[in-house]
């Protein structure tokens, strides 16, 4: 995308129809570190990449519970390092101070969504059903695009939840537009993700709470090109039927990092061939146990 | 000057609430769990103060897919309890999501309702029973015109609380069928005829299960008025004059 004569605020349609200052929003959150989410009959979970500023600063927080049946993953651009991209020649026209805004969009969004569950169960006894709540998001972000003296949110959301008609997650863009999906990932590198499970999602409906995660984890591995998959990089957060949504904690998630890199490279789902072929002993017997198999 | 430019702007809320009756109410309510969902009775009176002036009012009405209201009290504030009823249900169907409102949510938004005019000063004087079936739960609750609000397997209003929950606790079961839930309704709604002044005997029974709600016709329970204290009343009562 060149810099135009059509980008310069929100109410500018291009002659081709578009909406750049949309389109730009939307690149925001494909600048930020990876979030990827799917679900199961009973089950959802979100994980996603935690990028630290530096070796000083705290890892940034992505994953927000929202209610106990309600959490969501949130990618924008969020750190200084994500703003270099190899290969690209064009420049972006995405603010400079964009990027320190996104989080913020995250936290206020995050804020609106627990508004919104707290008012309905104070009046209703009874959990917000996620469709309408991913609604009431994607109609505050349309606003947004509408108004010549606002501006798009910078981030795009992952929304996990349960209610009566059962498990969901939704992807709420910035351009007001929300889907459902049985598995989804956003941020960079999320084409990566994507494909892993493209692969996979079609067991998913029947997957249980732990292979799910397992599956989540290999999608992270995806994201991360090569680099080392451990705890202190990803976050993962579980929601479910008898289960409140929580983010696991780091020894837990290293743990199932640590079962499955022993067993295997492969994930546990449709790989049984790739892990016989693995010779020793004591890794095959592992992955009898670890790995669920295709019975 | 200052004064009268308060009361001039704020005469409605200052006034309001500080004069306030019922006029035309209904008498008891009584619901009660059994096997398949719920009962409610209700007569079809509407007393203005000791006249019994209207003999066709139905104070048992369905809410949405699930839910079942009976009312006792002022008919009008009632009637205006059953609009915004309605205009929550519509905006509840309008979402079109699969996603229903139950009778706990309708009980619990009722609450809200009542609790709210009651902080004002202003309140729908009214005591609701609120059941109904969904997914196979059952729920029957209660709220008076302050707010005060629970669930029982039996509930009643006004008189009924009285007349009607002692019997209930004796002869209330967790697998009464229709016809025992019927009958045992039947035997605290006579005993409500003989006592409250403001029953009449023509009343209705309302049933709601999974499947759905179903109100009978209205009918007339046999009365016995031959019992010996009734032919003697003051052979019992003692007195100076």
């Amino acid at each position: 995308m060149f810099r135009n004569q059509y980008d310069t605020d929100v109410t500018t349609w291009s002659p081709v129809g578009r909406l750049f200052q949309v389109e730009y929003a939307m690149e925001a959150v494909k600048q930020g570190s990876a979030a990827i989410g799917l679900r199961s009959k009973t089950h959802v979970v979100l994980a996603c990449v935690n990028k630290a500023n530096s070796e000083l600063s705290s890892h940034q927080r992505k994953i927000f519970k929202v209610d106990d049946h309600i959490g969501v993953a949130i990618a924008g651009l969020t750190a200084v390092g994500e703003f270099r991209f190899s290969g690209r020649s064009e420049r972006r026209s995405i603010p400079i101070t964009l990027k320190y805004l996104t989080t913020a969009d995250g936290r206020v969004l995050s804020r609106y969504m627990r508004s919104e569950c707290i008012n309905y169960g104070y009046t209703y006894e009874s959990p917000l059903p996620v469709g309408r709540l991913v609604y009431q998001l994607a109609d505050k972000a349309q606003v947004c695009t509408q108004r010549s003296w606002k501006r798009p949110y910078g981030v795009g959301l992952l929304v996990a939840g349960l209610d009566e008609s059962g498990a969901h997650l939704y992807n709420n863009c910035p351009s007001g537009n929300y889907f459902e999906y049985q598995a989804f990932a956003i941020g960079s590198r999320s084409q990566a993700a994507k494909t892993y499970l493209e692969r996979k999602f079609e067991k998913f409906t029947e997957s249980s709470r732990d292979d799910l995660v397992k599956d989540a984890l290999f999608a992270i591995r995806e994201t991360l090109q090569g680099e080392k998959l451990t705890s202190s990089v990803c976050t993962i957060a579980v929601v479910g039927v008898g289960e409140a949504f929580n983010i696991l904690d780091q020894e837990t998630v290293q743990a199932l990092i640590n079962e499955f890199e022993i067993s295997g490279e492969e994930a546990p789902i449709n790989e049984s061939v790739a892990e016989q072929s693995v010779g020793d002993d004591q890794r095959s017997a592992a992955a009898e146990e670890a790995a669920p198999m295709d019975i | 000057m200052i004064l009268r430019w308060i009361l001039y702007y704020h005469q409605k809320e200052i006034l309001r609430g500080l004069i306030e009756y019922p006029y035309v109410t209904g008498t008891s309510i009584i619901g009660i769990k059994y096997k398949d969902g719920i009962l409610m009775a209700a007569d079809m009176g509407g007393s203005y103060g000791s006249t019994i002036r209207y003999k066709s009012v139905e104070r048992l009405k369905q809410v949405g897919k699930h839910s079942l209201i009976g009312a006792s009290g002022e008919i009008s504030d009632f009637q205006e309890i059953l609009k915004y009823l309605d205009e929550l249900i519509l905006h509840d169907n309008m979402w079109d999501d699969g996603n229903s409102l139950g009778p706990k949510e309708v009980h619990n938004y009722l609450t809200r309702v009542m609790y709210n005019r009651r902080n004002k000063f202003d309140p729908l004087w009214n005591s609701l029973v609120i059941g109904g079936v969904k997914n196979g739960q059952k729920y029957l609750g209660s709220v008076s015109m302050i707010g005060v609000h629970y669930e029982d397997d039996h509930l009643a209003t006004g008189f009924g609380n009285h007349l009607a929950r002692p019997i209930l606790r004796e002869e209330w079961r967790e697998d009464l069928s229709f016809e025992e839930g019927v009958k045992l309704l039947e035997k605290c709604m006579r005993n409500l005829l003989y006592r409250d002044r403001s029953a009449v005997n023509k009343l209705q029974i309302a049933k709601i299960t999974e499947e759905g709600l179903t109100v009978s016709q209205p009918y007339s329970l046999k009365t016995f008025w031959n019992f010996a204290a009734f032919q003697n009343p003051t052979v019992g009562a003692t007195g100076s004059w």
